[in-house]
């Protein structure tokens, strides 16, 4: 029983982390009316999504992937992933900001940032 | 290696290069960036002709970016599909470039302009590269360039409900950019690479892990919202709607396609038939989504009473017949799917052009304020016309072409009531479409207090308007010439040579 549970959660658990975070995020993205929380919402969704890819390529026991004295031999761990997340980090930064100053042009055309007022204003325009 | 060897790599090197230039000559005089935009475009489109014909006659066009070979490197791949896809869109933005001059200067404004060029050629270059890279992970990156420029352009109309388009669309999309940034890891956890021939070559030995099942779901998922699939549209009707008239054509021609594009190529080239048909049965699945898509959309899309809106609604509806292809998956109904990418392409352009042409003259898109219009705007009622006729399928159009073999291949598969429920789909495009008409043609409205003054917009937007409306009619007619590119793309999508 408790040797299974292990097997599930604890000898995975940085993939157990990443679903929890990404659930989070989805759920503020989906239940919070606030423009700018929904935003906080989806970089938490992005950060699961990072450290799943990071996650992915440790090597227990592995060093940073530069070269050491040993050579090819050395265990390190796999840079692809790292640096795919890189790209990845840089999207959301990007994804964030236009967002962002979305959320300003809004707030000044409507002088909210919540989705029920907004849905108000527009009604009464 | 001679100069056209390197051109799948100017493909996407010149529009980067000429989107800084743009933002350059613009601080120097405005009037710069149309004329270096519409270059840059012609020049991609004539390079991506020249490889069509390339890959037409000496098959796969295989680049190595810095001369890295793959596994290591990222692969630009160009086939029959992709090539088709590629001169399809370009063909495309290079119409909606010679129309967005004037339309650009009226809904965005002057000051505005430098901007709006250099964001429609990143645009570009995202779909560019979408559509010829090898490589999995290359294939997310182009897709955030070309999402994050559409917002910024989707939001440039500066009506206060364009920036709540953008920020929903942008919402959705980042969704689905995650969606399909988990299915990509999934896939590389499953099979440790990234270059999408390597992933198709290793993957069998891995479909029955769970691993590899969650990676097609995120993936499909994913670029369903994209390409707004029913029911993942939501964020498309006010993208369309809100979005100024330039953007909304490239948009809704260019940019889903190329979305559904990427489904294909995930779905055909990287899991292939043998996964989607026996190891994850999916196809029944999408082929009944599909259906319902297309009658959802085209019914909604009677119910609208805005132009663009009711449009919008019909792009779902056609996203739906191109998808109905990917359910039914054999070989006669893939030609009529990647037929109707391109003819759903010319078609909606046509229409939204002439949706901007009405903006542009009479300030709105409600269809109660355009009665009689086609009294004062008969060349783009005409064209309307035209293209609304391809959208229903009358032969000989090029919408009719696409249908009949989606039709056919339906009946060789054995779904005939899928096949009656397509035809009654194009029935209900009647709807949509004959309520403009009739609108426009036999109600009063515009003929008295204008006088005998026309309304026509200038001729650089009536051109590309009356080009596509044409082209709808010619491609129909000149098919076969067609098929010789989309036969050879049906059948390597289904593995063959």
């Amino acid at each position: 029983m408790i040797g299974s549970f292990y097997e599930l959660f604890f000898a995975r658990y940085n993939y157990w982390m990443a679903i929890i975070l990404m659930l989070i995020g989805l759920y503020a993205l989906i239940a919070k009316q606030n423009l700018v929380k929904k935003l906080i919402g989806l970089n938490i969704f992005q950060t699961a999504i990072f450290l799943f890819y990071i996650s992915l390529g440790e090597v227990r026991g592995g060093t940073a992937p530069i070269y050491l004295p040993e050579g090819v031999d050395a265990l390190y761990v796999n840079p692809l992933p790292h640096v795919l997340i890189l790209t990845a980090i840089v999207v959301g930064v990007s994804v964030t900001a236009v967002g962002l100053s979305l959320i300003v042009r809004i707030h000044e055309e409507y002088g909210v940032i919540d989705e029920a007022d907004l849905l108000q204003e527009l009604r009464r325009r | 290696m001679t100069l056209i060897d390197h051109l799948p790599v100017f493909l996407i090197a010149i529009p980067i290069l000429a989107s800084l230039l743009i933002l350059v000559a613009g601080w120097w005089d405005r009037r710069f960036c149309y004329p270096i935009s519409l270059v840059t475009i012609l020049s991609q489109f004539g390079a991506a002709v020249i490889i069509l014909m390339q890959v037409m006659r000496e098959g796969t066009v295989r680049y190595y970016l810095g001369g890295w070979a793959p596994p290591l490197g990222i692969e630009l791949a160009i086939d029959s599909f992709n090539g088709f896809i590629l001169a399809t869109i370009l063909l495309l933005s290079v119409a909606t470039v010679i129309y967005a001059r004037k339309s650009v200067e009226h809904e965005i404004g002057p000051e505005k302009t430098i901007a709006f060029y250099v964001l429609f050629q990143l645009l570009v270059t995202g779909l560019v590269g979408m559509t010829i890279t090898g490589d999995i992970f290359n294939l997310y990156v182009f897709l955030e360039i070309s999402s994050i420029a559409a917002y910024a352009l989707i939001a440039s109309a500066r009506k206060p409900r364009s920036y709540l388009a953008s920020f929903n669309y942008l919402i959705l999309g980042s969704i689905a950019g995650g969606f399909i940034l988990i299915g990509t890891g999934n896939l590389y956890a499953a099979t440790g690479a990234l270059n999408m021939l390597d992933i198709a070559r290793l993957l069998p030995a891995s479909f029955e892990l769970a691993t590899v099942h969650a990676g097609f779901l995120f993936l499909v998922i994913g670029y369903s919202i994209k390409a707004a699939f029913f029911p993942l549209h939501i964020w498309l009707p006010d993208a369309y709607a809100e979005s100024p008239s330039a953007v909304t054509i490239l948009i809704s021609t260019v940019m889903s396609k190329v979305s559904v594009y990427a489904l294909f190529r995930i779905i055909f080239t990287i899991f292939t038939t043998a996964y989607i048909v026996d190891v994850f049965p999916v196809t029944g699945f999408i082929l009944f989504i599909a259906t319902v898509a297309m009658i959802a959309g085209a019914v909604i899309a009677i119910a609208q009473s805005d132009l663009k809106r009711m449009l919008a609604y019909s792009s779902i509806s056609q996203i739906g017949y191109i998808m109905f292809a990917l359910g039914v998956a054999n070989q006669i109904a893939l030609e009529g799917g990647i037929l109707h990418i391109l003819g759903h392409a010319v078609m909606k352009g046509c229409l939204f052009m002439v949706a901007g042409l009405i903006i542009y003259r009479v300030g709105t898109s409600r269809l109660s304020d355009l009665g009689g219009i086609a009294k004062v705007m008969p060349i783009s009622c005409a064209a309307f016309a035209l293209a609304g006729a391809s959208m229903i399928g009358i032969p000989p159009t090029i919408g009719f072409m696409s249908k009949y073999y989606l039709v056919l291949g339906a009946l060789e598969a054995g779904h005939w009531v899928y096949a009656a429920i397509l035809l009654l789909g194009s029935l209900l495009a009647v709807g949509y479409i004959w309520r403009f008409i009739e609108i426009a043609y036999f109600r009063d409205g515009h003929d008295e207090g204008s006088g005998a003054r026309t309304l026509e917009a200038p001729a650089s937007m009536l051109a590309p308007m009356v080009a596509l409306a044409l082209l709808c009619l010619l491609l129909g007619i000149f098919v076969e010439g067609l098929m010789e590119i989309v036969g050879p793309a049906a059948s390597l999508l289904l593995g063959g040579a």
